[in-house]
């Protein structure tokens, strides 16, 4: 009977054991860090005539033509990549591995992890204020920037529509000057990543690099090292793999931060920099709000923390202009004295009082809060990892990623502008019973963030691939109802949030069936 | 097999004293008062006994990172715990415990609502591997091998009022006791194998950003001392302890704790158990420790008390039938 038992035990354990053994390597399954290399389905040949988003024309910015690939300056070049892949080393075939899978992807995620690495919100000074983050001095605390989901948004989508205008005019220049690739100058170059009969001049990887390097320096001014050193090894990768010789990349890459000036001049002038405020214009939100005869938000952080960016509603769109902004305005919320806003202060505290597991679940699935890369990079990495399975050429995975971002910076735009207009308070600061799921965002209530951000890009996403429109929809509803569950939000501000967070998305809509492209 | 000359008189039946706290690898509490895995107690062949360890521990302030402070956003947050625990004696030298917690957590500032269920379930079987003696000096070593898992799919990621860090846990620990006149002291060290975990989103940012549910999870290293009196019916006990994670890293500022943080700590305590005289099934346990030194951990601090019963199943003859073994 013991010897049994003993047995018995000691057969779990060493089954136990036995499994954690088989089943947990303890390298984790990343989803993008093994991808094959990108491999266009096609080359978008036409692309040097889609329409830019700033640039007047795909020829404004000029390129001087290559020289002849017969040239002792050319032929130094290939040996230049002749030299480099005589001995290769694992880091440079790591190097050649983590880029080929495409450059608008990997800076994509490069810049998720710059927001999710600086949205934290800084700590209090001694006396109950706040400091704000400088431009000025990014490395001194609070680092700057504080890349909460308006800041992030506008981040993504400068950096995104910076190189997608720089490809445009890479595109054009591409096929005015028709250089091969090296590979098909000279048959002993060992091209490592697919090619295809794309002209390589100037080099579509270095313009990726040079628009996002030049914007970054802007975005996030602190991290240039990381930064430059991901643009080298970026570079660097083209020579690795035989994919380019020096003189493409160098006329990529200022290619690239010529076009990205554009958008540092109008981002430097696009009414971000006033959107925090100050101390009168805060006043002024409450006192308006009172002045309605609606009771106001306040900051449920200790000590109250200054709204965030409570400006941002009047930055400058991508896909439609200001007054737009006030037209699709939704009206107001439900008055917090109306028996409507009683009964959905009181659907939030059930929700709280007795979540589930999956509403638990839900909620943390798309909470996308402090130090995330926010929820319009959530829907950036799920753009981007259904893009990775339509082998879209770099052109056209920066037009799509470009109209996602404008419509989400656009979808923040919208949000802020309606959250501010109405300075509407969250259900726990007209329930204190109401305890959250999640963190409350420092910002009024009405509309939902994450509705409006989900609302738009699921519409867009849903355009671009249609087949998968209803699953966006589908996410698009679960992160909007994610926030009522969390006990953040009552179901109007989600409602309302996700539709006018779908008509941004059409006017994105509007945009991708005339750029061109399709 | 079991006779040596600490052994009381025969006749009399007093349950060895199977009591088992937690420990609780994360922030917000970390216990590592009396616990029978790390202690070098052990039960009879046939005993078994169990009971319920209720505990509480609170902190006001912690470490992020190695920088101490408090947070009013969470005023203080506290861990309440009720476990069931329960011990058994394969042999003289071979024990197997058990034990599986409910837990309740809270802050009293802010908006975060607290999390409670189930944790999780652990085995233990501990085995005394060999004893010396000379004279009235004794020195008695064990080894112990742990297993544990959570027996319900709490949230591992809303640190720090989840209720665990949802690894499971393969422990392997070396224990010495010195025992004389009632005086005893106890070292012990121990390695926790942990798997890796999941969490409810599919991103997240540790020092780098990973498109993954899945946690990596450093091991852990624990380190235990303790001294004091051990008689026929009362313990009583100083101990210091260590946790250190292997790996891991630290909270940026004004950051969240993340599971995979480089948690260590180092607590001291007390600890009295009793066995009572008039009814020797009945066992009672208290203690307290705090934290003296931390990292991304709270500075807690925790008290618990139990209450133990023991059932002897077995009586054949010719066996020793004193049941008292507080002595090793």
């Amino acid at each position: 009977m013991n010897n049994n038992k003993f047995l018995l035990t000691t057969g779990a354990i060493a089954l136990a054991v036995t499994s954690i053994f088989y089943s947990c390597s303890k390298d984790i399954n990343d989803r993008t860090s093994n991808l094959p290399a990108l491999n266009p389905a096609s080359t978008d040949a036409n692309a040097g005539t889609w329409k830019p988003v700033l640039l007047q024309s795909s020829s404004e910015i000029t390129v001087a033509a290559p020289a002849p690939t017969t040239t002792p300056d050319y032929i130094a070049q290939l040996n230049e990549i002749k030299a480099t892949q005589a001995e290769l080393t694992d880091e440079e075939k790591r190097i050649v591995k983590y880029w080929g899978a495409g450059g608008i992807l990997r800076w994509n995620e490069i810049l998720r992890e710059l927001v999710a690495k600086h949205n934290l919100p800084p700590y209090q000074n001694d006396d109950g204020t706040y400091p704000f983050p400088s431009a000025n001095n990014p490395l001194a605390y609070p680092l700057f920037p504080f890349s909460n989901p308006p800041y992030a948004a506008r981040a993504y989508a400068y950096v995104s529509a910076a190189q997608y205008d720089a490809l445009v005019a890479a595109w054009h220049y591409k096929y005015l000057y028709n250089r091969p690739a090296p590979d098909k100058v000279d048959e002993s170059i060992n091209r490592l990543i697919p090619g295809s009969d794309l002209p390589s001049y100037p080099s579509e990887d270095a313009v990726i690099a040079g628009a996002a390097t030049e914007m970054l320096k802007l975005l996030f001014p602190g991290d240039q090292d990381f930064i430059q050193a991901m643009a080298e090894e970026h570079k660097k990768s083209r020579i690795i793999a035989g994919a380019n010789v020096r003189s493409e990349l160098e006329a990529g890459e200022a290619l690239g931060k010529a076009v990205a000036q554009k958008f540092v001049a109008r981002a430097r002038g696009d009414y971000a920099g006033a959107a925090a405020g100050n101390a009168a214009s805060w006043k002024k939100l409450e006192d308006d709000c009172i002045a309605r005869g609606e009771e106001p938000w306040y900051s449920l952080e200790l000590p109250k923390r200054p709204p965030m960016l409570p400006g941002f509603g009047r930055v400058k769109p991508f896909l439609f202009d200001s007054l737009t902004v006030i037209a699709i305005r939704p009206g107001p919320p439900p008055s917090v004295t109306s028996a409507k806003m009683q009964e959905e202060v009181k659907e939030v505290n059930k929700f709280i009082t007795k979540p589930t597991r999956e509403q638990t679940r839900i909620v943390h699935y798309w909470a996308d809060g402090v130090g995330t890369y926010t929820p319009p990079g959530h829907w950036d990495a799920i753009a981007a990892e259904d893009f990775i399975k339509k082998d879209f050429s770099e052109v056209r995975w920066a037009r799509n990623m470009a109209l996602i971002n404008m419509a989400l910076m656009d979808a923040a735009i919208v949000c802020w502008d309606t959250k501010y207009f109405y300075f509407n308070p969250r259900p726990t600061q007209l329930d204190p019973s109401i305890k959250t799921l999640t963190g409350i965002p420092n910002f009024p209530a009405y509309i939902s963030g994450h509705s409006t951000f989900s609302g738009a890009a699921a519409t867009i996403l849903g355009h671009i691939i249609p087949e998968r429109a209803k699953a966006y929809s589908d996410m698009a509803a679960e992160a909007s109802i994610s926030r009522v569950y969390g006990g953040i939000h009552y179901r109007s501000d989600c409602a309302v949030g996700l539709t006018t967070g779908n008509k941004v998305g059409e006017y994105a809509i509007q945009r991708a069936r005339t750029d061109g492209a399709e | 097999m079991h006779h040596h000359p600490n052994l009381p008189a025969a006749g009399r039946k007093i349950n060895r004293l199977c009591l088992l706290t937690l420990t609780l690898f994360f922030i917000t509490t970390a216990e590592i008062n009396a616990q029978t895995e790390t202690d070098a107690i052990m039960m009879n062949k046939t005993q078994f006994c169990a009971g319920f360890v209720y505990g509480y521990s609170s902190w006001d302030h912690y470490w992020e990172g190695t920088l101490k402070r408090n947070n009013l956003n969470l005023g203080t947050v506290s861990a309440k715990s009720l476990a069931f625990m329960a011990n058994y004696g394969i042999t003289n030298k071979l024990n197997v415990m058990v034990s599986a917690p409910q837990i309740w957590t809270k802050a009293s500032a802010g908006t975060l609502r607290g999390m409670e269920g189930l944790q999780d379930f652990s085995l233990h079987v501990k085995w005394k591997a060999h004893t010396l003696q000379t004279g009235k000096n004794k020195l008695s070593f064990f080894l112990v091998g742990g297993f544990s898992t959570p027996i319900s799919n709490y949230v591992v990621d809303h640190l720090p009022l989840s209720i665990g860090l949802g690894t499971t846990n393969l422990t392997g620990r070396g224990i010495v006791d010195y025992f004389r006149n009632h005086f005893f002291a106890t070292a012990s060290a121990a390695f926790v194998y942990r798997s890796n975990v999941t969490i409810d989103r599919t991103s997240y940012y540790d020092t780098e950003l990973h498109s993954s549910q899945e946690i990596k999870m450093p091991h852990v290293a624990n380190y235990l001392f303790r001294t004091g009196y051990r008689g026929k019916y009362l313990i009583a006990e100083a101990m210091i302890g260590n946790n250190t994670t292997l790996g891991g890293f630290d909270m940026t500022r004004n950051n969240m704790p993340f599971p995979s943080n480089r948690m260590n700590a180092t607590q001291v305590g007390l600890g009295i158990k009793y066995t009572l005289p008039v009814h020797t099934n009945l066992s009672f346990l208290a203690g307290a420790s705090h934290t003296i030194a931390g990292r991304n951990m709270g500075q807690a601090t925790s008290y618990n008390g139990g209450i133990f019963y023991a059932f002897y199943f077995r009586k054949q003859p010719g066996k020793n039938d004193n049941n008292l073994s507080n002595q090793p």
